[in-house]
């Protein structure tokens, strides 16, 4: 009976580091709270030092002060002066600042160096709120198209060349001409101009007319950057809520999923999140008669529009520039008058159109709409349909005192709550494409406590049952077997802890359930033994042979769960993936400490008598 | 101790006709129940809401559905654990807009200030259907796994003995599912691919054993070789299949609500797995026409011999 130094070294190597790793997970966590910039930005060096005097001035003693990547974290010793001092911070510091509350992990800080952290727990079991939010692509795409369209008229009518109709036909524009000359000059203007388009040259009911399409690369990076847009949107908008460690990551093709762990009030964050809404700026037709127009006489180049309380406004078609153009609306005062006033900042391309819409119409009047979109879901014939609504509302109206481009001012506001309001709006309107919440999962910060304990307590007695019957069972190899089960249990939390990786309820029923398959490791090297013994070895070769023959058969029975595991890593979404995680790296841990732990044990215990006469098994 | 001292081989095969008519009646109750009863899917798979809410007394379930109708939503209320504890849930044509909650929960507050919300879980009619898609798409893939792995490691015979036996569990789950109309959400989903997973062991112990016996009984029928790798191995599954049952049990019993049918389903699996595993799967691998010769280019490889004996 020899097992080899390299062998135990190893054992003893893995079992020390997982111990290590897996101690973070006992200490628990402190409330504390976080600041950090707002957008992602960098905090001022003095930050620490501001808020110190800050909570010493009001008595708040923080259990300790720490840099972190995104700003400041402060440990506090109870929940009633994290939440004292989390008011007194947010009402001082500017709105710079993301102030908010967090369990910080209360690892010591020898463990900390080395890297050690405790499990990430889901959200199913800290609380908090789940939404999986799907972008609307094609309405994105859309509204590219309907850029094209004004820009196409743009530039023919400053090139001087003659058209009838630029209009969107299903996929594809389609630009009518009177002429061939003008078809052909156009054509090569165009597509000289444009190369995210391709033309092709017809003719329809005598006139020429080019098609244009946008092409596939350009299509997929409109697609692409609607959903990338829309990220950027969110992170600002949960900002706003003051989460401490926000996940908004994109899943597949336009779909984006924010999790925002620890947040209750979670009809206010549907509400910041979830308000899907576009921006229009377009000219007002001064020329259009607003009474002739309800009475549906209205101009073909404008439309009716009516403004938030219901004032009716008749708007040009052609649209200057949209939200995604807009980079920034903040709301301020005015300098000199006192004024409330809000200050829109637009990207390159919306300053040339503002430019050039601006310079022609000075003492006009622009108008903003604000579009919002809204879905419900009809049953029709027993089938659930989809359907969006869309409601479009006039929520500014101002008149073009001057040239600009990049940058501007919107006056003559009532109060500053309307500016502040105004401002919102054109910051929830800077969104490429309206979203919907798809999938929602809220749990209660109750919830998530009692589903820790609720898998802890399965985790405890699944064990303890399972140990009693190995102990009784196996006698002397039940407690080297029980050994390996509780190795496994460390190794399994150190390695999850290492990883990172989510463990939710689902993840810790895993564990429970790994538990009680690891075991079968045991058991058939257990049963080998005894019927080699019977077979009439001697006890040490008995326990070689059990291991040894016990292997292959450990080896296949848990590649076949593996690959189950795998399947639903792949396949399952949020707390099933946690349960699949989980499963998989069990299945490895337990694997090891079956054959490599209790094998070590009974090599300590039987190895080294001179004589073994009786194995107590 | 010791439960099972058997001094001979229990002539397993013989009971084949036997065996397979109680799982031919299983799995046409089984099939008949899904095909009749339908399941009871859950939310993650239909699409629509649930909330659970709770009170700081006992609430009367009759009078939130009451309140909650004469807003207009078609609720179904009922208690959940405790009788403060109240669970909602709309359908999906209900259901269909995230609001949906917070207007029900609006509405709840109205009625009764004290109430708190616990949890909600609003699915989209699409991410529906494609959980529901990518469950079925799991599944497939798990077997398909299952069955490639088992023909590389033994021979295809084997290989679609150890899968049928498996789908046996998995239909005989499902089925009971159907039949006591118990909900399928997407935790039963991941227990009956734990299952599918874990049952095969069952018959990859009992294939290593024929494999293993093949080898070492020259002489003996293929009845005779299976009939002994299956009492030889019997003790070891009944063992870890009531320790991996202990452990379910304490998710059953201590792992709350949400882990219940999880661990029903993996109970059902654990039971049935056995028999299948057992009873299912050898009878069809001899049906099928195993023999010494299917396993011998396997046997080559040689790879369990002591090296030093």
């Amino acid at each position: 009976m020899n097992y080899p130094l390299w062998k135990k070294l190893i054992v003893v190597v893995a079992l020390v580091t997982g111990i290590l790793y897996a101690l973070p997970n006992l200490y628990g966590d402190d409330p504390a709270v976080q600041i950090s910039a707002s957008g992602g930005g960098q905090v001022g060096s003095d930050l620490g030092k501001d808020v110190r005097a800050l909570l010493a001035e009001r008595g708040f003693v923080p259990k300790s002060e720490e840099g972190i990547p995104e700003g400041v974290l402060f440990r506090f010793d109870s929940t009633d002066v994290q939440l004292q001092a989390y008011d007194a911070i947010r009402e001082t510091l500017s709105s710079n600042y993301t102030v908010a509350l967090n369990l910080a992990p209360a690892t010591p800080s020898w463990l900390a160096s080395l890297g050690a952290e405790p499990m990430y727990l889901g959200l199913d079991l800290r609380g908090g709120v789940h939404f999986l939010l799907e972008v609307d692509t094609q309405a994105a795409i859309v509204q590219a198209m309907e850029r094209y369209v004004s820009d196409l008229r743009t530039l023919l009518r400053d090139e001087k060349i003659r058209y009838l109709t630029v209009t969107i036909e299903g996929e594809r524009l389609q630009i009518r001409f009177r002429d061939a000359d003008a078809a052909e000059k156009a054509d090569d203007l165009m597509r000289r101009t444009y190369r995210e388009l391709s033309f092709s040259s017809s003719e329809q009911d005598g006139t020429p007319v080019i098609y244009a399409t946008i092409t596939e690369a350009t299509l997929r990076e409109t697609q692409q950057f609607a959903v990338q847009q829309n990220i950027t949107t969110l992170r600002n908008r949960v900002d706003e809520l003051g989460v401490a460690e926000p996940i908004i990551q994109r899943a597949g093709e336009n779909r984006i999923v924010v999790q925002l762990p620890g947040v209750q009030d979670t009809a206010r964050a549907k509400d910041i999140l979830g308000a899907t809404a576009t921006l229009e700026y377009r000219l007002v037709d001064e020329q259009a008669d607003v009474a002739a127009a309800l009475a549906g006489r209205v101009p073909p180049s404008s439309r009716l529009y009516r403004s938030r309380d219901g004032e009716p406004v008749v708007l040009k078609k052609d649209i200057i520039i949209t939200g995604d153009q807009v980079v920034d609306a903040a709301s301020g005062f005015d300098s000199q008058t006192g004024e409330p006033l809000v200050s829109v900042t637009l990207d390159g391309q919306g300053a040339r159109r503002m430019s050039d819409t601006t310079r022609d119409n000075i003492g006009k009047r622009m108008a903003v709409v604000f579009i919002e979109t809204k879905t419900e879901v009809r049953t029709v014939d027993g089938v659930p349909q989809r359907t969006t609504r869309k409601t479009e509302e006039v929520i500014s109206v101002a008149v073009i005192r001057d040239h600009f481009s990049k940058r501007f001012q919107t006056t003559g506001l009532d109060s500053p709550q309307e500016a502040r309001n105004l401002a919102l709006l054109l910051r929830a309107g800077a969104l490429a494409a309206p979203m919907q919440i798809v999938e929602e999962r809220t749990v209660g910060p109750s919830l998530g406590q009692e589903n820790i304990s609720r898998g802890i307590n399965a985790n405890i007695y699944g064990f303890t049952a399972i140990a009693l019957f190995m102990l009784v069972y196996y006698r002397l190899f039940g407690v080297f077997s029980v050994t390996a089960l509780a190795a496994n249990g460390v190794l399994l939390i150190a390695v999850l802890s290492m990883l990172q990786a989510t463990l939710t309820l689902p993840g810790m029923a895993a564990i429970a359930l790994t538990i009680g398959m690891a075991i079968d490791a045991n058991v058939l090297i257990n049963e080998r033994i005894r019927e080699e013994l019977r077979a009439g070895m001697s006890p040490r070769t008995a326990i070689d042979l059990g291991y040894q023959r016990a292997f292959g058969t450990i080896l296949d029975s848990n590649i076949t769960t593996l690959i189950a595991g795998i399947a639903l890593f792949w396949l399952g979404s949020g707390p099933v993936r946690g349960f699949a995680v989980v499963l998989c790296v069990g299945i490895l841990t337990s694997m090891f400490s079956a054959i490599m732990v209790s094998r070590l044990l009974a090599q300590l215990f039987y190895g080294r008598k001179a004589r073994v006469t009786h194995v107590s098994i | 101790m010791e439960f099972f001292k058997i001094k001979h081989d229990i002539p397993f095969m013989s009971y084949g006709r036997l065996t397979t008519t109680i799982s031919l009646v299983t799995f046409i109750i089984a099939v008949g129940a899904i095909l009749i009863r339908g399941l009871n899917l859950g939310v993650d798979f239909t699409g629509g809401t649930v909330m659970e809410v709770t009170y700081a007394q006992p609430a009367n379930v009759d009078s939130i559905r009451g309140a909650l109708q004469s807003e207009g939503f078609d609720a179904a209320v009922q208690h959940i654990g405790t009788t403060r504890d109240v669970l909602i849930r709309l359908p999906v044509d209900e259901a269909g807009s995230d609001k949906v909650s917070a207007e029900v929960f609006q509405v709840l507050r109205q009625q009764e200030p004290s109430v708190k919300l616990i949890r909600v879980e609003f699915v989209g009619p699409q991410v529906g259907q494609e959980l529901y898609e990518n469950g079925g798409l799991a599944l497939i893939l798990v077997a398909a796994g299952i069955i490639i792995y088992l023909s590389l490691r033994f021979e295809w015979r084997l290989a679609v003995a150890g899968i049928i036996a498996n789908m046996h569990d998995v239909i005989i789950i499902v089925g009971m599912f159907a039949l006591f109309q118990w909900e399928v959400d997407l935790t039963v989903l991941a227990a009956i691919l734990a299952v599918l997973g874990y049952s095969v062991n069952e018959s990859v112990v009992v294939f290593d054993r024929i494999r293993e016996n093949f080898r070492k009984l020259r002489k003996a029928s293929v009845t005779t070789v299976i009939d002994n790798a299956i009492t030889r191995t019997m003790s070891r599954t009944i063992i870890t299949h009531f320790s991996t049952e202990l452990a379910v049990l304490s998710v059953f019993f201590f792992g709350g609500e949400a882990l219940h049918n999880f661990a029903l389903a993996l109970t059902i699996g654990i039971v049935f797995g056995i028999y299948s595993s057992v009873l299912v799967a050898s009878p069809i691998a001899m049906y099928l026409g195993v023999s010494r010769e299917n396993l011998m280019p396997v046997e080559k490889e040689g790879a369990d011999l002591p090296e030093h004996p």
